[in-house]
Order: structure tokens, then C-alpha cells, then sequence
């Protein structure tokens, strides 16, 4: 199956509008849409006769601090083991209203993948059973994954030795 | 009975439905873990039991959360090999040679046949070192020692191996961008081949000792099943899901290092319970030492690494005597070099999965993004449907059969 079949099929359903931005990345198709057409289109893939993209490999957040206005992306992988194709959905959200639909209803699986993306970048899937953090410690009032919380320069000299037990 | 034991019954006159009594719904909460020695490794799940029944688990996964996708964005790319192997640390070259294909990947990086050959050497092995853990550690949660200890001491021996291609053991750190790192050595060939010899005998003693055991098979099949249309689902990748009927291996499906030019079958289950996982496991070690053995056949002559000075480490008296190689040291050691902007997603057959990593370059020294697709994460989300109605003594096989590694589970 050709990446340009999968795109007239989406193009064909959901209007050329409804797709942002097109890309190829080492023969995958990557296309972009609004969090909006995120379920349809997935659901879509996943019922097409033959698309059939009922494999969903993985779900990864991503943070764009300059990209004003889109700022938090989720990216899905989905996977058509039987035509053996793989695609990736990307759709972004501001970072002051981070709110994408869960795709639990269609992916059992991603159940934990969503819990991960909140926990570390604070993007909030509606509708999920049990959004709670998964990883790090319930208690823990930020994500730790989003840019502006930088890992510590190893090279500082300004740390208090005795404190650290060094 | 006599009338004096009914006195003496505790449980005689009382009614369950009372509140407030000890009976009150009859259901007790257990806690399976966080360090219980029948989950080898740090697993909790609280367990509501209904007498001996598993009425419905919630896990709880993190404990050993090391925060490696986030030390992956400040750390140049040949260190993020070293987390790689902290992962599933059961078969580490797995993930290391993962993680080096992705880069190369990036990199446009093309590594010659010989290098290839020996990676596939070196994952299968790496395959082999985890089924035999992964198999005869369910046999000792059933019962059955002693067949372990039949194939354990060739764990022993690929660790043997490992140490002759890298130094390590554990956390083998084994490869570079491009290649290997060393060639195979004389010692390293005469072990693959004592190997391939006395494995087989091994394993034909630990298969006749527990697979068509009596006590094995009731206490394995019907266990922890879960149906094809399921496991996809729930993402299911490896053994696992190959024992509930889909023949998706990463290696046939989508080869990678060459896998194209070996022949090797894959064994798929049909129930896809504990007992199928065990079958499909113990079938994958002969492919695994099918694959080796034509490797080894037909190792190509010639370079064990790419040349690709930019991003393979020189060889240390280069380093001393040659202009060249010591600036690409110096650079390559400080993370200097700036990789190009792209996005790759690269995924091998793992031990008990597809391991993915997804990887987003934004022209810098270290990834922007960096994800790993680790396998077990994504099943184990499966196991309370997977022990809901059996036995405790059931959650435990059912666990052990999945081969989940806390490691990997949470990074």
C-alpha cells in the first residue's frame, strides 16, 4: 500500500482541510490535524476495510515551547500489520487548555500511554478512566518532561558539596 | 458432627451480610508486592481476594522510574546507549543495537554486512540469555527446580560471550554507531560454537523434564489466556502475543541488520496461555540458535564498522599517533557533534517485544525528543484481565510468563 493512498482515503473522508500538514519521514507518513478530528480519524483508519490501522504501537507527547498556540503535540503511531504500513497522527494543543480526547475507547492499550503523557507533560485526556500519574510520585506538582524545567548543568560549581553527601 | 464442634465453629450463626462484623462482603485486600519474591522485581499489585479468587488487581508501576527519556535530552547520543541497556536489562545488546540502528538511521549511516552479521549474532544471543531466564524461572514458580539449573549455566556462558565482545556483563554498553566495536575474537568464536554445541543438549533436557510434565501443564495451560483480538488491543508485541495467534515479529516483518538473509520460522500458539507463552518461548531459542549458526556460517569477511569518523570512537592507540583520530575522539567524547534535524522511528524484535524508539532531532548535540516503545510496559496493562477469576498461586505464573522487567517497565 502507497502513502498516497492513505491520504486520498483521509482527504476523501474528512475534506482537505481537515489535515494540516503532510510529511515522510523515513518512508512513514506523518500527518498532522486538529485535536478535534483526532478520534474520527482514528477510528476511521481502524474501520476502513483496508486501511486497517488496529495496532497502536505507541503514543508520545512532545513539548514546543516557542510554537505559541500549539505548544503541546501528542503524536500516535498506528500500525496496519496487515498491509504493514505505519502512520503517524500528530495534532497539538495550547498549553493553557491541553485537552485531547482520550482514544481509550478504541485502544485498550492506550490507557497507560495517555497516563504517561500526563504525567509528564500535563496534557489531559477527556474522558479517561484513571488519568492519575503513573511513573513518578502522585504528589509531584509539575511535569517533568516540558522544556522549562532543565536537567542540571553538570558542569555548576555553585552546589553546596556537604549537602550533597560529596 | 457432633454438637460441640458447631459450637466451636466461628463461623457458625453468623451473618455475612451484618455490617460492621468480620464477614462483611467475605473480601480481603492483599498486597502482592512492591518486593515479593515470586514477581522478580519491583512489581505491586493490590489484589482484592475473594477467598482464594482474584476478584480484581490494580497495579502500581514506577518504582524504579530513572527518569531516562529526560537525561536522554542533555546527553549526547553515545551515551544514551548506556541507558539503553538499563532497560531490559535481561538482554541488553538488544537495546543497545536498537538504539545505535535508530541513530544510524538518522545519520544515513550504513554499516557494513559483517558488522550486521555480528549484531545478529549478538541479539540472538542476547534472546537466547532472556527466554532461558524467562522460561525456567517459570519453571521454578511451579515447582521445578531442578531444569533450570540444566540451562542456567548457559546464561552463564552468553554472559561469557558478552564480557569477550565488550567487558561487561550486565549492562553491556556493546557496539558503536556503525558497527561493533571489536571483531569477534578467536576465544569469542570458540564460545559461540561450545554454544550452539551443548546448548541444544541443555534444552532438550529442561524440555523433557517439564514440558509435557503432568503438574507443569495443569498448573500452566488455561492460565493468564488472553484471545488474539485481545492482545492486539492491549498492544501485545513478542512471545506474548505470538502465543495468542499473530505471527508480527519485527524481524520478518520489517528486517532490519540483514535479518532478510536468514531462514528461521515463527513459532506462534493458538490459546495464547501461560503454557502457549512457555511453547512459543522454548521454540524461539532453536530458531534463535538456527539464526546463529548461519550467521556464523556466513559471516562476511571485511570491516566490522562503518567509516563514519564523525561518530565511531578511533581505536585508542590511533588516538595517541594520529592527528585526526584524536580530534574526533575529543569531539565525539564531549558530544560535540551536531546530529541533522529529523525525526526516525526505529523498532527491533526484543526480548520480549517490539522495542521502539522514536526519535526527534532538532539539529542539535543531544535528541529534542527521545521515546522508547518498551514492550512490557505496554502489556502489562493487560494483567488484571488476565488474572481476574483464577488462583493467587495462577497470578503468579501468569506474571512470570510475560516476562515483565521492571527496568524496562519503567525506564
Amino acid at each position: 500500500m502507497e502513502n498516497q493512498q492513505i491520504i486520498d482515503a483521509l482527504q476523501k473522508q474528512f475534506g482537505e482541510e481537515a489535515i494540516y500538514g503532510i510529511g515522510e519521514s523515513h518512508g512513514i507518513l506523518q500527518v498532522t490535524t486538529s485535536v478535534d478530528n483526532i478520534v474520527p480519524m482514528l477510528h476511521f483508519l481502524y474501520a476502513d476495510p483496508v486501511l486497517k490501522f488496529q495496532f497502536l504501537t505507541d503514543l508520545a507527547g512532545i513539548h514546543f515551547p516557542d510554537a505559541v498556540g500549539q505548544e503541546l503535540g501528542v503524536i500516535y503511531h498506528v500500525h496496519s500489520l496487515e498491509n504493514n504500513v505505519r502512520l503517524w497522527i500528530k495534532a497539538y494543543a495550547p498549553i493553557d487548555r491541553p485537552n485531547f480526547p482520550t482514544i481509550t475507547g478504541l485502544y485498550a492499550a492506550a490507557n497507560w500511554m495517555e497516563r504517561e503523557a500526563f504525567d509528564f507533560y500535563g496534557i489531559i485526556f477527556e474522558g479517561h478512566p484513571n488519568l492519575t500519574r503513573i511513573l513518578n510520585v502522585d504528589d509531584m506538582d509539575y511535569h517533568p518532561m516540558r522544556k522549562e524545567y532543565p536537567l542540571e548543568d553538570a558542569t555548576r560549581h555553585d552546589k553546596i558539596d556537604e549537602l550533597f553527601g560529596r | 458432627m457432633s454438637e460441640i464442634a458447631l459450637v466451636n465453629n466461628p463461623n457458625v450463626g453468623l451473618d455475612k451480610t451484618q455490617k460492621g462484623g468480620p464477614y462483611v462482603n467475605d473480601l480481603s485486600t492483599l498486597n502482592l508486592g512492591p518486593t515479593h519474591p515470586a514477581t522478580h522485581g519491583i512489581f505491586q499489585n493490590i489484589l482484592t481476594m475473594d477467598g482464594e479468587t482474584i476478584v480484581d488487581a490494580e497495579q502500581t508501576v514506577g518504582y524504579i522510574h530513572r527518569a531516562f527519556e529526560k537525561i536522554a535530552e542533555r546527553r549526547p547520543f553515545y551515551q544514551i546507549t548506556t541507558l539503553t541497556d538499563r532497560m531490559n536489562y535481561c538482554s541488553s545488546p538488544i537495546n543497545n543495537m536498537g538504539w545505535h540502528m535508530t541513530v544510524e538511521k538518522l545519520l544515513g549511516i550504513e554499516v557494513p554486512k559483517r558488522a550486521q552479521y555480528m549484531r545478529v549474532i549478538m541479539m540472538e544471543l542476547a534472546r537466547l540469555a532472556d527466554h532461558i531466564v524467562c522460561n525456567s524461572i517459570l519453571a521454578v514458580d511451579t515447582g521445578a527446580l531442578t531444569g533450570f539449573l540444566y540451562v542456567y549455566q548457559w546464561r552463564e556462558h552468553i554472559y561469557e560471550i558478552y564480557e569477550e565482545m565488550c567487558g561487561a556483563r550486565l549492562t553491556t554498553n556493546m557496539g558503536r554507531f556503525g558497527g561493533m566495536e571489536r571483531d569477534f575474537s578467536k576465544v569469542a568464536i570458540e564460545k559461540i560454537k561450545v554454544l550452539l554445541e551443548g546448548l541444544p543438549k541443555g534444552l532438550k533436557e529442561f524440555e523433557g523434564m517439564v514440558m509435557r510434565n503432568r503438574i507443569f501443564m495443569d498448573r500452566t495451560q488455561n492460565v493468564g489466556a488472553i484471545s488474539a483480538e485481545r492482545a492486539l488491543n492491549y498492544g501485545f508485541t513478542g512471545p506474548n502475543l505470538r502465543a495468542a495467534g499473530v505471527d508480527y515479529d519485527v524481524r520478518s516483518l520489517n528486517p532490519y541488520s540483514s535479518y532478510e538473509d536468514f531462514e528461521f520460522d515463527v513459532p506462534v500458539g493458538t490459546k495464547g496461555d501461560t503454557y502457549d507463552r512457555f511453547l512459543v518461548r522454548e521454540e524461539e531459542m532453536w530458531q534463535s540458535l538456527r539464526i546463529i549458526q548461519q550467521a556464523l556460517d556466513n559471516l562476511p569477511e571485511g570491516p566490522y564498522h562503518a567509516d563514519a569518523p564523525h561518530y565511531y570512537l578511533p581505536k585508542k592507540q590511533d588516538v595517541y599517533h594520529n592527528m585526526e583520530a584524536l580530534i574526533y575522539h575529543f569531539k565525539i567524547v564531549m558530544g560535540e557533534i551536531d546530529a541533522p534535524v529529523g525525526e526516525v522511528y526505529h523498532s527491533v524484535e526484543g526480548g520480549n517485544g517490539e522495542l521502539g524508539f522514536y526519535l526527534v532531532s532538532d539539529g542539535g548535540r543531544t535528541p529534542y525528543r527521545l521515546k522508547f516503545r518498551r514492550p512490557g510496559y505496554i502489556y502489562y496493562q493487560a494483567f488484571p484481565e488476565m488474572i481476574k477469576g483464577s488462583s493467587l498461586s495462577d497470578a503468579i505464573v501468569t506474571m512470570s510468563s510475560m516476562n515483565v522487567i521492571a527496568g524496562e517497565l519503567d525506564t
